[in-house]
């Protein structure tokens, strides 16, 4: 970079720069406000009013926060789904992670086949889509039937207390569901790996240190960010899935007569505010195991 | 270690025998050792079979659901009944295939899934990239703002803008055509825009900027510096996108069905509602129990609509799964 002489030049030219990237954005920005915060707004607007959607227009009606106690203190099934999806998800998040770290480990090493396999790992990402999972779920084409009907895990559910059971079965009956999300997980934690340098391990060797102990003094740590990429993007991926719980029962209350537009946003803003949530705590969990390392 | 069974077996010349062919061969047991449990320079046998072992159960545990289906999709109605036929079918029955294109209407619903992906995803790439380009390439206020609202774009749940954009696109007479996915991917709001515009920033970062520095001296205006330096150079990440955003395109559902609903016909939307297409064509009371929709014909349509990605999976997958690598999505 030339180093401008006089000062004037020097905000000229940081103008100039400023407008250009602001060219380069702009049509983001424009698309921002269009389709994300406007839409945004408009469904907190609705979320506050009874909306009836006719030939000639929308209608609405203001009851202030009574969609919202409605969801909260009066929906049976909203609640119950909300905190299922809540425990689900932070129930799956670190298996999801713990499970693609270990393929990625397995996938760095030097085998031959490799390719095969990565191939497999991240064939799901690939072809998972809602109707395709509801059709498979259906035809029971994701339990493993030998292990998720058998004896001792039965007996074992049975003996779960009650607030466990449910997510444990979650496990049990969508286990190849859980490792179907993991193909984008596993590829970002490999590609991390890759980036360690090698020297560090070599060093480590050399000072006697066992492969077991280098994973958790090498490894893991240089892992740490992207531990929080990859627990985001799991929240995330989850919650958006179109054949998660909450956002069909969100989707059908959308058209029912019972429900309806003002409802169905209210539902979909308490879920938001639970989506954040479960981020923050996933966050904080990740950032301070993180800063103790 | 290893001398312990033989001592039993083998009578005792033949032990002397080894004991002195080992003699010969001083630090047997390390080597033994190092093949089976591993050296600094080398894995171990024992650990590359415990890892291979391991990534084979998990590979089948991933490929099941496929099987399953594949070999559903394939039994005639008799296979299906029989309780013997579990995983070999006795026949190679292609009837349910056969069903399942006509009540998929798989001509028209591929051709309008493929549109539905191919062009938004052409514009959202594009966009993309400029978006990536203008953030990684030049300083101006805001941008930290900017960074966090392109993080909200991705973690905003879709019902939460969605309902608002069908009403705007049916006042306009948009509802059901192309327009409505179109316009989104225009604005860099396309689905899972946010992930390529990361894509694309952390691509022009890595790329070096003396090209472009050059170009400027030599009085290029930006567009053109952007066009004919920056892009050939990040053309891999723009393949990586576009693939990416085909496929996650033709997945996706929740959006499509609100905002396509009465007008285009994807492939994932029809075998949603499969059971009622079928029942259309070949309605319940008047066929023959032969005919009834059942699981394979089901299983057969499901096969039908991941077939296209799967063909393009085994084609480009050099690029999907050395994408991640290639693009460095994970940057810090």
């Amino acid at each position: 970079m030339k180093a401008p002489s006089r000062p004037s030049i020097s905000l000229r030219y940081r103008t100039r720069q400023a407008l250009q990237g602001y060219a380069f954005v702009a049509l983001w920005i424009v698309g921002f406000i269009l389709f994300t915060l406007v839409p945004l707004v408009e469904t907190f607007r609705y979320s506050l009013n009874h909306v009836i959607v006719s030939a000639t227009g929308v209608e609405q009606t203001f009851v202030g926060w009574q969609n919202y106690t409605r969801a909260l203190f009066t929906d049976p099934i909203f609640v119950e789904l909300l905190i299922e999806y809540a425990v689900e998800t932070i129930f799956s998040v670190p298996i999801i992670m713990i499970f693609s770290l270990i393929i990625a480990l397995f996938l760095n090493l030097k085998l031959s086949l490799k390719g095969l396999f990565r191939t497999i790992f991240f064939l799901p990402v690939v072809i998972t889509s809602g109707p395709v999972i509801r059709e498979l779920v259906a035809q029971g084409a994701t339990t493993v039937p030998q292990i998720a009907q058998s004896p001792i895990v039965l007996e074992f559910l049975a003996r779960l207390p009650g607030v466990l059971r449910g997510p444990a079965e979650y496990l049990m009956t969508s286990f190849i569901l859980s490792l179907w999300f993991s193909g984008v997980q596993i590829l970002i934690y490999l590609a991390s790996l890759q980036k360690i340098d090698r020297s560090i391990y070599e060093a480590a060797a050399i000072d006697g240190a066992s492969a077991w102990e280098s994973f958790w003094k090498i490894t893991l740590p240089s892992l740490s960010t992207t531990n929080i990429v990859v627990a985001v993007y799991t929240v995330i991926t989850l919650s958006h899935f179109s054949e998660n719980k909450l956002v069909r029962y969100i989707y059908t209350q959308t058209y029912d007569i019972k429900g309806g537009i003002g409802y169905a946003s209210a539902m979909s803003f308490l879920y938001f505010a639970v989506l954040i949530l479960i981020l923050l705590i996933v966050y904080l969990a990740l950032r301070s195991r993180a800063a103790k390392v | 270690m290893a001398a312990h069974p033989l001592r039993k077996t083998l009578p005792s010349e033949w032990l002397a025998r080894l004991r002195s062919v080992l003699a010969q061969w001083p630090g047997y047991r390390d080597r033994v050792r190092g093949v089976l449990l591993g050296t600094h320079a080398r894995y171990g046998l024992l650990f590359i079979l415990v890892v291979y072992a391991l990534l084979v159960a998990i590979g089948f545990v991933y490929l099941y659901p496929l099987l399953f289906m594949l070999i559903t999709s394939l039994k005639s109605p008799t296979d299906l009944l029989n309780p013997m036929v579990q995983w070999v079918p006795t026949e190679l029955y292609f009837g349910n295939y056969v069903r399942a294109f006509r009540v998929l209407n798989y001509p028209s619903t591929l051709l309008a899934s493929i549109l539905v992906s191919v062009v938004p995803s052409v514009l959202q790439t594009v966009v993309c990239s400029i978006v990536g380009y203008g953030l990684a390439r030049y300083r101006f206020p805001g941008k930290p703002l900017l960074f966090a609202l392109i993080l909200a774009t991705f973690i905003i749940p879709p019902q939460n803008t969605a309902i608002p954009q069908m009403l705007t696109y049916r006042r306009l007479g948009l509802l059901g055509t192309l327009w409505s996915l179109v316009l989104p991917a225009l604005g860099g709001q396309g689905f899972r825009s946010a992930i390529f515009i990361l894509i694309f920033y952390q691509t022009f970062l890595s790329l070096p900027k003396v090209l472009e520095e050059a170009a400027r001296i030599d009085g290029a205006t930006e567009a053109r510096i952007f066009f004919q330096i920056a892009v050939p150079n990040a053309l891999p990440a723009y393949i990586v996108s576009f693939i990416f955003s085909i496929v996650w395109y033709w997945n996706e559902t929740y959006l499509t069905v609100i905002f396509l609903e009465g007008g285009i016909q994807t492939l994932p939307m029809q075998l949603s509602r499969f059971v009622q297409a079928y029942q259309n064509l070949y309605p319940p009371g008047t066929v023959n129990i032969f005919d009834r929709l059942n699981e394979a014909i089901k299983l057969a349509g499901t096969f039908l609509n991941i077939l296209p990605l799967l063909v393009m999976y085994f084609v480009l997958q050099r690029w999907f799964v050395e994408s991640v690598e290639r693009t460095g999505i994970t940057g810090e």
